[in-house]
C-alpha cells in the first residue's frame, strides 16, 4: 500500500496544497486549465444544485408538481406547530433526537478513534508494522456500509448469537428485543461503519508530532498520562477537529442506517427529507435540506470555535 | 519512550484486537453465514454446510435482475475510478502551481465532502428534473421524440458518484505532492525535456503506486455508494440500492450468499491493486539507479 494513500485525506492542509513548487508556475499548461474539469465537474454536480435547492425551496406545489413561486409555504409547513406547541412540534423532536445520535457516536468514535490511533502511532514500532495495521483499519472502509449493517442482523437479532448467548448463560430469562431495530443498534451501526473517519485524521496528525517533543517530555519528568494531556492531545487536535466534523456531519445527514439499523421507527433529519422525497414533495424536501445545512454549518462553526479557543489559550 | 514494552502497551494492543474484531467479526459472520444449508435460517445454528444460496442467486431466483444491478455497478464504478484518477491529477498537477480560484475550488472540494449526501442527492435531482421539462418544452423534435428523462447511470449518477470520489482523489493527491520531490522534475527540466516529458517519464512513474491508490479508493468509494445515488439513479437502481431494498423483503440466507458476493468483488480490488502497488515499488527500488538510462 502506498503510504500516501493510506495515511488518507486529512494529511493535506489547504495552505501547504497551495504551496506552489518552486519556479513550475510558467512551467507546461496553466493550472487553471488542468483545474478546469474538476472544477467543472464541482460546478454542475454540486455548486449549481446546491442553488437550485435554495431555489425551489421557496417554490409552490401541488400533488403533481412544482410551480415557481418565491413563497415560504415550505418552511412554514416545516415548522407546523413550532410556534404554538414549542417546544413540542415534529421537526424540533426530530432534530434533538438527531442530535442525540450525533453526541453519542461523536463521543465513542472520539474515544475508540483516539485509542487506536494512539497505539498505531506510539505503540507501534515497525513503520511497516504501522502501515499494515492502519491497512487492516482502512480496509473495511472499502467495503459496503449497508453489508456491514447486515452483517449485525445474525449477531444481534432475536436469535441472534448474542441472545442465544445471554439465554444460555441464564443471564437473562427471554431474548433481549432491543438489541435490533432499535437507537441501540443504530448507534452501535453508526460507531462500527464511521469510527475509521476519527482513526484515519488523528493518526494523521500524531504521526506529525515531532518525536523530540515527547522525548523532551520524558526528560522532563513527565508521566505517560501527563504526556498524553500536555503533549499528544493538543497537538493531535487538528486531526480530532477534522474527524469530529466527519461524524458529526455523517450522522446529521444519514437516512439509511437509521432506515437499515432502525427499523424505519427512529426519526432523523436525512430521513425527513427523504420522506418529502418519496411523496416527490419537492418544495418542502428542499426546504428541510436548507435546515440541515443550516444547522450542520452552524455544528462545524462551533467545532470550529472550540478548537480555536483552545488553540488561543 | 517506549522502550521496553509497558503495561500501557498490553492494554492498548488488547483494546487494537478488540477493535479489529469489533469491525470484522461481522463481517466474517455472514461470511459463514452464507454457506448455510438448504433448509438453514438467517441466524445460527447452520444447518449444514452448502452453497445452496449462492446457486439460488446465480440463476436469480427469487431476487429480482441482481445480476443487471451487479453489472451496472461494476461498469459505473470503472468509469468513476478511471475519471477520478485523471480529474485528480490533473487538479493535483494544478494545485502545484499558482492559479486564480484555487482556494475556491479546494473550499468547495471541502464542502462536497462535507454537505450531508441526501442534499446533493436532491440537488442534483432537482437539476435534472428541471432540464428534461426544458428539453421537453423547447428541444428539437428528434430530441424530445419518446424522450423520458436525462437522469441516468452515467448522466446524473456519475456526476453524484464523482462529487463523493473527487474529494477523496484530491485530498490523497495533496498528499503525494507534498511528499514529491520537485529537484527531480526542476532536472528534466534543466535537462531540457518538455512539460509532457517531464510528466510522462518523471512524475508519472515516481507517482504511479499512489495513483493506483487514488483509482482504489475512485472504485471502492462508487461500488458502495447508496445516500447520493438515492436519488439520481433513474429507472436503473444501482447494487447497493437494490441491496438495501432487500434488507426489509428477504428473509433467506440469499441476503447474506448477495452480501459475500459483493464484499468478495471489493475485496479482489483491494487485493489488485495492493498487488500492483507492491509490484510497482518494488521496481521502483529494482530500477530506480537506473533512471534515465532506459
Amino acid at each position: 500500500m502506498s503510504e500516501s494513500a493510506a495515511r488518507l485525506p486529512m494529511q493535506a492542509k489547504p495552505i501547504e496544497a497551495t504551496k506552489p513548487a518552486r519556479n513550475l508556475d510558467r512551467f507546461g499548461v496553466p493550472g487553471w486549465l488542468q483545474a478546469m474539469p474538476l472544477g467543472l465537474v464541482f460546478a454542475f454536480f454540486f455548486v449549481v444544485p446546491l442553488i437550485l435547492v435554495v431555489i425551489v425551496s421557496f417554490w409552490d406545489y401541488n400533488d403533481y408538481q412544482m410551480m415557481p413561486a418565491f413563497i415560504t409555504r415550505s418552511y412554514v409547513e416545516s415548522f407546523d406547530g413550532c410556534w404554538t406547541n414549542f417546544p413540542d412540534c415534529t421537526i424540533l423532536r426530530t432534530y434533538l433526537s438527531t442530535a442525540k445520535f450525533c453526541l453519542i457516536v461523536w463521543i465513542l468514535t472520539l474515544l475508540i478513534g483516539f485509542t487506536v490511533a494512539y497505539f498505531l502511532a506510539f505503540y507501534v514500532r515497525s513503520q511497516t508494522m504501522q502501515m499494515v495495521l492502519f491497512l487492516i483499519c482502512t480496509i473495511p472502509f472499502w467495503t459496503s456500509n449497508v453489508i456491514r449493517m447486515i452483517s449485525w442482523i445474525p449477531l444481534l437479532g432475536r436469535n441472534g448469537v448474542v441472545n442465544q448467548l445471554l439465554v444460555h448463560s441464564h443471564i437473562v430469562n427471554k431474548p433481549l428485543e432491543w438489541l435490533l431495530y432499535s437507537p441501540f443498534s443504530v448507534a452501535l451501526a453508526f460507531v462500527h461503519l464511521f469510527t475509521f473517519f476519527m482513526v484515519a485524521p488523528i493518526f494523521n496528525s500524531m504521526m506529525r508530532i515531532d518525536r523530540r517533543l515527547i522525548e523532551a517530555a520524558y526528560d522532563g519528568g513527565a508521566s505517560g498520562w501527563q504526556m498524553l494531556t500536555n503533549v499528544i492531545i493538543p497537538l493531535s487536535k487538528p486531526g480530532i477537529a477534522i474527524g469530529s466534523i466527519f461524524v458529526v456531519t455523517i450522522v446529521m445527514g444519514d437516512f439509511i442506517t437509521f432506515d437499515v439499523m432502525g427499523g424505519e421507527q427512529i426519526a432523523s433529519a436525512g430521513k425527513a427529507i427523504e420522506t418529502r422525497l418519496n411523496a416527490l414533495q419537492f418544495p418542502p424536501a428542499a426546504a428541510n435540506a436548507v435546515i440541515l445545512l443550516g444547522v450542520t454549518m452552524l455544528i462545524i462553526t462551533v467545532l470550529n470555535r472550540i478548537v480555536d479557543i483552545r488553540k488561543e489559550l | 519512550m517506549n522502550e521496553g514494552r509497558s503495561p500501557a502497551f498490553y492494554a492498548l494492543a488488547a483494546f487494537f484486537c478488540l477493535f479489529v474484531l469489533f469491525m470484522y467479526g461481522p463481517t466474517i459472520v455472514i461470511f459463514v453465514l452464507s454457506f448455510q444449508g438448504p433448509s438453514g435460517g438467517l441466524t445460527f445454528p447452520m444447518n449444514g454446510v452448502s452453497v445452496h444460496w449462492f446457486e439460488k442467486l446465480w440463476v436469480g431466483g427469487g431476487i429480482v435482475n441482481i445480476w443487471g444491478a451487479f453489472g451496472r455497478s461494476l461498469e459505473l464504478g470503472v468509469v468513476v475510478m478511471l475519471l477520478t484518477v485523471l480529474l485528480s491529477l490533473l487538479a493535483g498537477l494544478a494545485f502545484r502551481k499558482r492559479f486564480r480560484g484555487s482556494d475556491l475550488l479546494f473550499y468547495v472540494t471541502i464542502a462536497s465532502l462535507i454537505v450531508p449526501s441526501i442534499v446533493t442527492s436532491l440537488g442534483i435531482a432537482l437539476e435534472f428534473r428541471l432540464v428534461d421539462d426544458l428539453i421537453k418544452k423547447y428541444g428539437p423534435e428528434w430530441l424530445t421524440d419518446g424522450f423520458h428523462t436525462s437522469m441516468g447511470n452515467f448522466t446524473s449518477g456519475l456526476g453524484a458518484h464523482l462529487t463523493w470520489t473527487l474529494p477523496f482523489g484530491l485530498l490523497v493527491m495533496f498528499a503525494i505532492f507534498n511528499r514529491f520531490d520537485s529537484r527531480y522534475e526542476e532536472a528534466a527540466r534543466d535537462l531540457g525535456a518538455t512539460p509532457w516529458q517531464t510528466l510522462r517519464h518523471v512524475i508519472l512513474p515516481i507517482i504511479l503506486p499512489s495513483l493506483v491508490g487514488v483509482g482504489l479508493f475512485g472504485f471502492t468509494l462508487s461500488w458502495d455508494e447508496i445516500a447520493r445515488s438515492s436519488q439520481v439513479m433513474g429507472e436503473h437502481n444501482t447494487l447497493p440500492m437494490e441491496l438495501q431494498g432487500l434488507t426489509t423483503t428477504v428473509t433467506t440466507p440469499e441476503i447474506y450468499a448477495l452480501g459475500t458476493a459483493t464484499t468478495g468483488v471489493s475485496f479482489a480490488v483491494i487485493a489488485v491493486a495492493l498487488f500492483a502497488i507492491a509490484i510497482l515499488r518494488a521496481r521502483q527500488t529494482r530500477f530506480g539507479s537506473d533512471a534515465g538510462k532506459a
